[in-house]
């Protein structure tokens, strides 16, 4: 476990040098936000009575999605462990005295928490400069706050679990990244990073809350805003635990599996 | 020309050497804006309307948006990788040959897996089309299509950007991503939708707008004939972009071995 964590502060520290691509993505998610809310103004101003949410559950959405972009999207891969599968340095890892599935998951947690913490305080506080409803307000009870962070952690935890399942298909195909664009593609639309899922039918909304898509950042901001509460809270928060065993089981068979048929060319 | 054509052939045919992840390159990205698509129909579905725009004008917006944007994606993809080619020493070997060098830059790569983005734009622009709510003449048609290419031309004016701050940086600029992604994944509504300081901002400085919302009015009928002139107004854009291009270029210190 100890190696495990040393490597895992390791990629932190690292992760924290990227000063200047952190300035970057602050101000692409402050812009996004700022694009967002004056979107959901205008439809609001519009016809407020067929919004899905409240405005302002979906303006503190929009500004803690995109304050923890970073930590959060989906498709946060780095493209050194899929070159390392391709090009055969994976031996090197295959080397040291651990196990790879764990290594490699502490390296990623360490990736998305060190950028998001980069990242996510300068877009928190222009949420909360801004004027109610458009900016970030705290409206929910100390109960619900805490279900917010549990649900903050399984939703890093099940991001995670999904790069892992991508850096387990690099096994199979000789260039992943056909794969995993339709993955991102759907990831993006199932979690509601493009729409939140109040917004879809039905039929489509149950489908995507059920897919381990919709456990992903879906529940935290639902929970944050207040759309998600009371009695709905545990069931949400059961689901996103189940995908986290699921897929994190499904990971480790995948990468085990492909290790066992791996053949390293080369000298 | 010929030149080119023989460098469009050598990198189809490497694109499409492993043609099975070729298509899933496609469709992945194909996906991803068909998904957002669907965000668009189920928003304007809910609300009839967005801003005061009917779905056509949204259609019309994101075709020309997306077609523009995978346009210049596709040919101009060379200078989205211009880091590596000034910090490798690559462009040392561009200035040594008796050719232009944005020519030569845009020979270097091709994006084949945007035109499939090309198609689902076109797709989109088709079907606002069909829907039968506007009614076509020959200015409206050629002010249709000045939009999507004068659009890939403004893309490209900030891809050029992009490449020139590299002689002084080395290292590609992601805040200008804020400008590219930012049209191409928000232009799917008309530029209005976000307010007038947005909406100016996109007229004067950064003329998208020049390309969607204005010359959309035109054919919408909501505005004078020479809003359909427009797009060859925002053209302008190409002249700072290429002057601050010469600039880097004769300041240009090589940084490889």
């Amino acid at each position: 476990m100890k190696k495990y964590l040393s490597f895992f502060r390791m990629r932190l520290i690292a992760g924290f040098q990227y000063r200047t691509a952190a300035w970057a993505g602050i101000s692409t998610q402050a812009v996004w936000g700022l694009l967002y809310v004056l979107l959901y103004r205008a439809l609001y101003l519009a016809a407020p009575e067929r919004l899905p949410m409240e405005i302002q559950a979906l303006c503190s959405y929009v500004w803690v999605q995109q304050a923890f972009f970073s930590g959060w999207n989906p498709y946060a891969w780095e493209g050194e462990l899929f070159s390392a599968v391709q090009t055969g340095t994976v031996a090197y890892e295959l080397l040291r005295p651990a196990d790879l599935y764990t290594m490699w998951t502490a390296r990623t947690l360490a990736l998305r928490l060190s950028r998001g913490a980069l990242r996510f305080p300068p877009i928190i506080l222009l949420g909360l400069l801004l004027p109610a409803p458009y900016g970030l307000r705290l409206t929910i009870g100390p109960a619900a706050c805490g279900a917010f962070l549990l649900s903050f952690l399984l939703t890093l935890f099940l991001c995670c679990c999904l790069t892992m399942l991508c850096y387990g298909l690099t096994f199979y195909a000789t260039d992943p990244k056909g794969i995993i664009s339709i993955f991102a593609a759907l990831s993006e639309f199932l979690s509601g990073g493009a729409l939140p899922l109040p917004f879809f039918p039905p039929l489509l909304r149950r489908v995507a809350e059920l897919s381990p898509f919709g456990s992903l950042q879906n529940v935290p901001l639902r929970i944050f805003g207040g759309d998600i509460a009371g009695a709905a809270i545990l069931p949400a928060l059961a689901l996103q635990l189940f995908w986290c065993v699921v897929l994190a089981a499904a990971g480790y068979a995948l990468l085990q599996r492909g290790l066992r048929r791996t053949v390293i060319a080369g000298g | 020309m010929k030149l080119y054509f023989r460098f469009f052939a050598i990198h189809i045919k490497s694109e499409l050497a492993y043609p099975g992840s070729f298509l899933l390159n496609c469709l992945g990205r194909f996906l991803y804006f068909a998904s957002i698509l669907l965000g668009c129909l189920l928003v304007t579905d809910r609300f009839g309307a967005v801003g005061g725009h009917s779905l056509d004008e949204i259609l019309l917006c994101f075709g020309v948006i997306l077609s523009a944007y995978s346009l210049a994606e596709c040919f101009a993809r060379g200078f989205d990788r211009f880091s590596a080619i000034v910090r490798e020493g690559q462009f040392d070997r561009l200035l040594a040959r008796p050719r232009g060098l944005v020519f030569q830059v845009i020979c270097q790569d091709l994006r084949l897996s945007a035109l499939g983005n090309v198609l689902l734009g076109f797709g989109m622009l088709a079907w606002a089309i069909l829907r039968g709510n506007i009614a076509w003449t020959l200015g409206k048609a050629l002010t249709l299509a000045a939009m999507v290419l004068c659009g890939a031309l403004l893309f490209f004016g900030v891809f050029l950007i992009y490449a020139t701050l590299c002689f002084f940086t080395l290292e590609g600029l992601e805040i200008l991503n804020i400008f590219t992604d930012g049209v191409k994944e928000h232009g799917r509504y008309p530029f209005d939708v976000y307010g007038k300081g947005v909406l100016w901002f996109l007229t004067a400085l950064l003329p998208f707008a020049l390309v969607q919302y204005w010359p959309l009015e035109y054919l919408m009928d909501r505005g004078p004939g020479w809003y359909g002139l427009l797009p060859l107004v925002s053209l302008w854009f190409l002249l700072p972009c290429y002057a601050l291009w010469r600039f880097g270029v004769r300041k240009y210190k090589s940084s490889g071995s």
